[in-house]
């Protein structure tokens, strides 16, 4: 099934001139709307009138996360504060989040996007579904939201953190779709097996899972041990949220909205812009957004484009799995995690000595992250409780800054590399490529 | 009496342990008690060695984590109730224990006090219970 047939299976030159189209307005929104992006053309000699068609985006300069963070809070927004109707953050580096503003305009593209993608799954207004992810700040639980509720399904807003009651209502009220991270399905999997449920107790027959890289291996497991048929939902909160690029029943690459979000493929390092089929650093253009629109925002995820249309009729370019990314971040639980956040916060302490590892796994489809640190001499104490007690204002203070709670592992002197050359800091055992 | 009690910081990791009994080993320095407090993922070591300032530069060179503690050690009949006596007359004062550990051979029992406050335990021992000192 598909949503909208007529921008998701547009020939390639409608989809390019309606590109051009939208990439002209843009700019000019932006260059009359944005000092930063006035400057930063300015300093390029480009005026809003050099920019006609889709091509010409490579004239264009780069947005980085280091952009927003520079122009944080709303520095980046083109609309006035009085068009915004809401706001997403996304988790920052340095202590301060990314703010994204949505006019109203923004939110009914984001629905738009959100519907195309749980179309493309097979849901209609017969389903029951669960979206998983979490409600709030992150886009994740209303991005779902409103796409399922669009397409008409019912929509059970289950949110995280309660897995047993997540477990009844998926029996009780024969849920038959779910939304949520893959690492989670995992886990809900095994908590249903540990309380006697098997996948013959529940109704589930559709997935969207996103917000972290998976693997095949894992859609085959999900799908074996939750009894449905598992796509890929991917998106950020810069550009939009969930529903930027979604698979389809081939389940061959994610569909990226394209009349709405373009992308581009480039090299990390040298910044020119890649073919299709080659892996490099994935940059979107949001065509559409009036709220903060990014010109070429850099995501750091790593993938490769395929612009052949698709089995299933649509023609919309598809990118290819994620399989890493081009700086340090890590996505933990769903959620992004910079070690420099855990920097910043062992830094602060003087109880610490200024070093760490970082170790990621993930235990019972969980993922876990342990923090190792040393305490400094003067700090040691001969009491446990006074150890135990430093601990625990570490890890109060990491999970306020990092939204995710990490266990902290007191070490012996000298047992962490110090960061002379170029020492390894993290060490992940998730084995997901 | 005040005595200097040594405390290790150990993670929980196997050969650990002996790593500080073969450091003190190597320097001939003999071990009168110990005691090990244990999370899971960390321990304390508490030590009480012969010769202090010797076992405390060997584990220092060695890369331990170690601090010195003052602790008082008291040394009672080893028979039932000894304890019990002394111990009532630290609670009836407010005195709390954080911790302690005791060795006992033949007539004698030697125990480690680590009190809340100790030159208030002290003065109170030295009151009720000279003898045990």
């Amino acid at each position: 099934m598909i949503w909208n047939k007529s921008k998701e299976c547009m020939s390639r030159d409608e989809m390019t001139d309606l590109q051009g189209k939208r990439l002209h307005k843009l700019v000019e929104l932006v260059y009359h709307n944005v000092p930063f992006y006035r400057e930063k053309m300015q300093a390029l000699d480009l005026n809003p009138e050099d920019i006609q068609n889709i091509e010409d985006i490579k004239k264009l300069p780069f947005t980085t996360k280091q952009d927003l963070r520079d122009n944080y809070p709303i520095g980046l927004q083109a609309a006035n504060q009085s068009e915004i109707v809401r706001v997403h953050a996304s988790s920052g580096t340095t202590g301060n989040p990314t703010i994204v503003g949505y006019t109203r305009r923004d939110l009914e593209i984001w629905k738009e996007c959100s519907a195309r993608a749980f179309t493309a799954y097979g849901v209609t207004r017969d389903d029951v579904f669960s979206v998983g992810y979490g409600y709030g700040l992150f886009t994740g639980g209303l991005g779902a939201h409103y796409g399922v509720e669009y397409v008409g399904a019912t929509v059970i807003p289950t949110s995280t953190g309660n897995t047993d009651k997540h477990l009844r209502l998926l029996r009780d009220l024969k849920i038959t779709g779910i939304a949520c991270t893959p690492s989670y399905a995992l886990y809900l999997a095994e908590a249903m097996e540990r309380n006697g449920m098997s996948r013959e107790d529940i109704s589930l027959r559709v997935g969207a899972f996103g917000a972290e890289p998976w693997t095949e291996n894992m859609r085959e497991e999900i799908e074996a041990r939750l009894g449905l048929q598992a796509y890929n939902l991917y998106g950020l909160s810069e550009i939009i949220g969930p529903g930027v690029s979604y698979e389809c029943q081939c389940k061959n690459g994610s569909h990226i909205s394209e009349d709405h979000f373009y992308p581009e493929i480039i090299d990390p390092d040298t910044l020119e812009s890649l073919p299709y089929g080659t892996t490099g650093e994935l940059v979107f253009t949001t065509l559409t957004k009036t709220g903060m629109p990014l010109l070429r925002y850099r995501t750091k995820d790593l993938t490769s484009l395929i612009n052949e249309p698709c089995e299933c009729g649509r023609t919309n370019v598809r990118m290819t799995r994620i399989i890493g990314r081009s700086d340090d971040m890590l996505i933990i639980r769903g959620i992004n995690v910079f070690p420099s956040q855990v920097e910043s916060v062992i830094l602060d302490m003087p109880e610490f000595e200024p070093r760490y590892m970082l170790v990621i796994d993930r235990i019972n489809n969980l993922d876990t992250l342990q923090v190792q640190v040393e305490v400094r001499k003067d700090y040691f104490s001969d009491e446990l409780g006074a150890m135990l007690q430093l601990r625990k204002r570490l890890a109060d203070k990491l999970k306020s800054v990092l939204s995710i709670s990490a266990d902290v592992r007191l070490m012996e002197p000298n047992s962490i590399p110090r960061s002379e050359g170029k020492s390894v800091r993290v060490i992940d055992k998730r084995q997901l490529k | 009496m005040t005595i200097k009690q040594i405390s290790v910081f150990l993670e929980n990791k196997s050969g650990r342990l002996n790593e500080v009994a073969r450091v003190l080993a190597s320097n001939g320095i003999n071990m009168r008690a110990f005691c090990i407090a244990e999370t899971t993922d960390f321990g304390l070591m508490r030590l009480i060695v012969e010769e202090v300032d010797k076992a405390v530069q060997a584990l220092r060179d060695a890369g331990f984590a170690v601090i010195l503690t003052d602790v008082i050690a008291i040394h009672c009949q080893n028979q039932p109730g000894a304890l019990s006596k002394i111990l009532e007359s630290l609670a009836q004062e407010q005195i709390f224990i954080e911790y302690m550990y005791a060795f006992a051979q033949s007539e004698r029992a030697d125990v480690i006090i680590n009190p809340n406050d100790r030159e208030k335990c002290l003065r109170l021992l030295q009151e009720k219970h000279p003898d045990i000192l």
